[in-house]
């Protein structure tokens, strides 16, 4: 296929994996995380574990925002269909998240509730002013990307005097949940992940820069490296954090200078900042209560919260006792070590968020890699 | 479908403004009228105008294909096509890559009240350009009409007959490892035209649907070395990767794909980027896959080029053996990778 052909080049492919494979040391293994689903898919997608040498191991991260989202939060979009008779506007991934009793919001749909399928927050606007006698909730998800839109639409709303509008809040935030796994018992204490640096997310550091990084970078001796989605800005970066790691180095390197800068977008940071405010703690699939990780609608504007106009309250929910999402997400395990991976659990009837949305885990190794692991049938 | 309405007795249907209402389906003067006036009109044939329940058709010699498929596209009209072209290619193309030459289908109507007749009258015509294009006669029909907000516009249903190849064996189940895959042409034309016409797309590129009736390629194929030819599809929902694990599950086979063979548009390309979708997922409506012994895949692939919808065919790939019956694909990076049936509801109501 052609197309943007200059970041997916097979020659220049070959020509980097020749160069991992010369500078990984044969003696050590390197294990490197890439925070983000757009990369856990890319390197699925492209098949890039076949270029890597065998000591070169690529650990799935929790940045896929569909699957750290708790049971609870889709309850609570559940119960606003349901219970509250708004109309649900949501990205397609999440309507297949299981939520608790077998429940899902593609399910609350079939039972009557009205949940809209839309393609950013802008359609939820859309679907607001032309259903004024309803109210409509647009279920927000996401890292720093998706955040200054869901701010724009907010204050769009105001200023139109969009009385029928509100967000449910699930906004999250990247640098405390790298943080939360570098503290993690399991990278810190016992050693059983243990990591030798990251890749971090591209369109996220557009908006936050690569500052935010340059702490944990010091502070855990982890080599960070920002990267494109590309798959040869992905193997690019791999590279980086082989050399990093062989001169014993921990710094903050940009492969993606097409578009991320220090400070990021000032702008766009701005406008978060007056939309809203960091949240006390909040609950992740996997990570569990993270303080200071996510963020709220300030009180300012109070009358587009969803939980405080529908006076929703948060229950968590433990997730189906045989799923491993949560440490997956953590990086302690592999979708293959989850026992009903790919019999019980397959992305047309997904026990857990990991085998939800294409950037989950547990997803992007069924569809793309389970070949590679398959047994032959008797 | 004929009736008691004598010309000049009743107002003439208002095409122009009018609209469909309940007594459009209700089997009164009105259905009557909305037939004649309107798809009688258009559709019209000796067959048709035979006015029974049910039409008498001749004797044919070969052995008989059915298929039957329901179209609820929605926008109905979109870039290079509509719903009522898209009914006609839809099941012609099914007959087609049976090998089958088509020869009638019937078309039964689903109309919602309040349906502008103008588009009717639309769909109607661009049935008839599709059919008489094709050369299959449409000799019955149906309408039934819901309430306003029971329905989306139209949804039809056609279903096609068609007269088998004389020695035609195509069948899911008849790939074997060692047999070579080829594609008629781009993929994901028809899904991403109507994605980019959904209003709540961002986006406005100029992509159009590549619906098209296959039948005339398929007899070509079938003329140039229809022994070597295993089965056809025409990879619609789900798109190739559908296509290609069905044929690997019925013949019980593997499939190896060659990323960088697999023709595709920029554009379609872009807006796929975009959505995050996979364009060996998304629909196609004239596009025809075929697996064929190795001796003939040259000849094939010649004959596909040589006709104006196979111009961009190319080799994709091959059939392995492979107890799993994946359906893998070489990267264009060099990696390897499965090519997995969609799961979920990425795209509906896409034709
Ligand atoms: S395979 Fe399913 S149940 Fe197992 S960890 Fe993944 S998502 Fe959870």
């Amino acid at each position: 296929m052609k197309y943007i052909d200059e970041y997916r080049d097979s020659a220049l492919a070959q020509h980097i994996a020749a160069a991992i494979r010369n500078a990984a040391s044969p003696a050590r293994i390197y294990r490197f995380m890439e925070f983000c689903g757009g990369h856990t898919h890319a390197i699925a997608r492209y098949g890039l574990p076949d270029l890597l040498p065998d000591n070169v191991h690529m650990i799935h991260g929790p940045g896929c925002p569909v699957c750290v989202l708790p049971i609870g939060r889709i309850d609570m979009a559940i119960e606003l269909a349901l219970r509250h008779h708004a109309i649900v506007c949501t990205y397609a991934d999440t309507l297949r998240v299981p939520a608790s009793d077998g429940r899902s919001l593609l399910r609350a749909r079939a039972q009557g509730g009205d949940v809209r399928m839309v393609y950013s927050v802008a359609d939820a606007l859309k679907i607001a002013r032309n259903n004024p006698g309803e109210a409509v909730v647009f279920f927000a998800i996401g890292f720093e990307t998706t955040t200054p839109p869901t701010a724009v639409a907010i204050r769009q709303a105001r200023a139109e005097g969009l009385k029928n509008f509100s967000v449910l809040c699930c906004h999250v935030l990247t640098p405390s949940a790298i943080i939360n796994i570098l503290e993690s018992p399991e990278v810190r204490v016992l050693g059983t992940v243990p990591l030798d640096g990251f890749i971090g997310p591209a369109h996220v550091s557009t908006v936050i820069g690569s500052r935010p990084y340059d702490f944990f970078a010091e502070e855990y001796r982890k080599p960070v490296v920002i990267a494109g989605f590309e798959p040869l800005d992905v193997m690019q970066a791999i590279l980086m954090l082989v050399r990093q790691v062989n001169e014993g180095r921990a710094e903050v390197e940009n492969e993606f200078t097409r578009a991320v800068t220090s400070g990021g977008n000032e702008k766009a940071q701005k406008l978060v900042s007056e939309v809203f405010e960091l949240r006390r703690s909040f609950e992740w699939r996997g990570l569990g209560e993270v303080p200071y990780s996510a963020l709220k609608i300030r009180s300012h504007y109070d009358e587009f919260d969803a939980e405080r106009r529908f006076d929703l309250e948060y229950k968590p929910v433990p997730d189906n006792k045989a799923c491993e999402c949560g440490a997956i997400l953590r990086g302690v395990k592999k979708p293959t070590d989850c026992k009903i991976f790919g019999t019980v659990c397959t992305p047309e009837n997904p026990m857990g968020s990991c085998m939800v949305s294409s950037e989950g885990a547990c997803a992007a190794h069924y569809s793309y890699g389970r070949h590679k692991h398959a047994e032959v049938p008797a | 479908m004929s009736g008691q309405v004598k010309a000049g007795y009743a107002r003439a249907l208002d095409i122009k403004r009018g609209r469909v209402d309940l007594s459009h389906g209700g089997g009164g003067r009105a259905m009557v009228q909305l037939v004649r006036e309107l798809f009688a009109r258009h559709l019209g044939n000796t067959w048709l105008e035979q006015g029974n329940d049910g039409t008498v058709l001749p004797p044919i010699s070969g052995r008989l294909v059915l298929t039957t498929d329901s179209h609820v596209v929605a926008p109905l009209f979109f870039p290079g096509g509509d719903i009522g072209s898209l009914a006609v290619h839809g099941t012609v193309n099914d007959l087609a890559v049976m090998g089958a030459r088509p020869l009638w289908l019937t078309a039964g109507f689903i109309l919602e009240e309040g349906f502008p007749l103008g588009d009717l009258d639309r769909i109607a015509a661009s049935m008839a350009r599709a059919c008489a294009a094709a050369g299959v006669l449409l000799v019955a029909g149906d309408t039934k009409v819901v309430e306003h907000g029971k329905g989306d516009g139209v949804f039809i249903t056609t279903t096609g007959v068609g007269e088998a190849h004389p020695h035609c064996t195509l069948s899911g189940s008849a790939a074997r490892p060692g047999d070579v895959v080829l594609l008629s042409g781009t993929l994901g034309d028809h899904g991403m035209a109507i994605m980019s016409q959904r209003e709540n797309l961002g986006f406005d590129t100029p992509i159009e649907s590549d619906s098209a009736a296959l039948h005339g390629l398929t007899a070509r194929l079938m003329a140039c070395a229809g022994a070597d030819i295993r089965l056809m599809r025409d990879p619609t929902r789900g798109g190739l990767a559908a296509t290609m694990n069905e044929i690997a599950d019925q013949s019980g086979v593997g499939v190896l794909l060659d990323e960088a063979a697999i023709p595709l548009r920029p554009e379609v390309a872009a807006a796929c980027e975009l959505l995050g979708l996979d364009p060996l997922n998304v629909a196609n409506e004239g596009k025809l896959v075929l697996v064929c012994a190795e001796q003939a895949a040259t000849a094939l692939l010649a004959t596909m080029r040589a006709h104006p919808l196979g111009r961009a065919a190319a080799r994709i790939g091959g059939i392995t053996t492979d107890a799993n019956h994946f359906v893998q694909m070489r990267t264009q990076l060099g990696g390897c990778r499965m090519v997995d049936w969609l799961s979920g509801e990425q795209l509906p109501r896409i034709c």
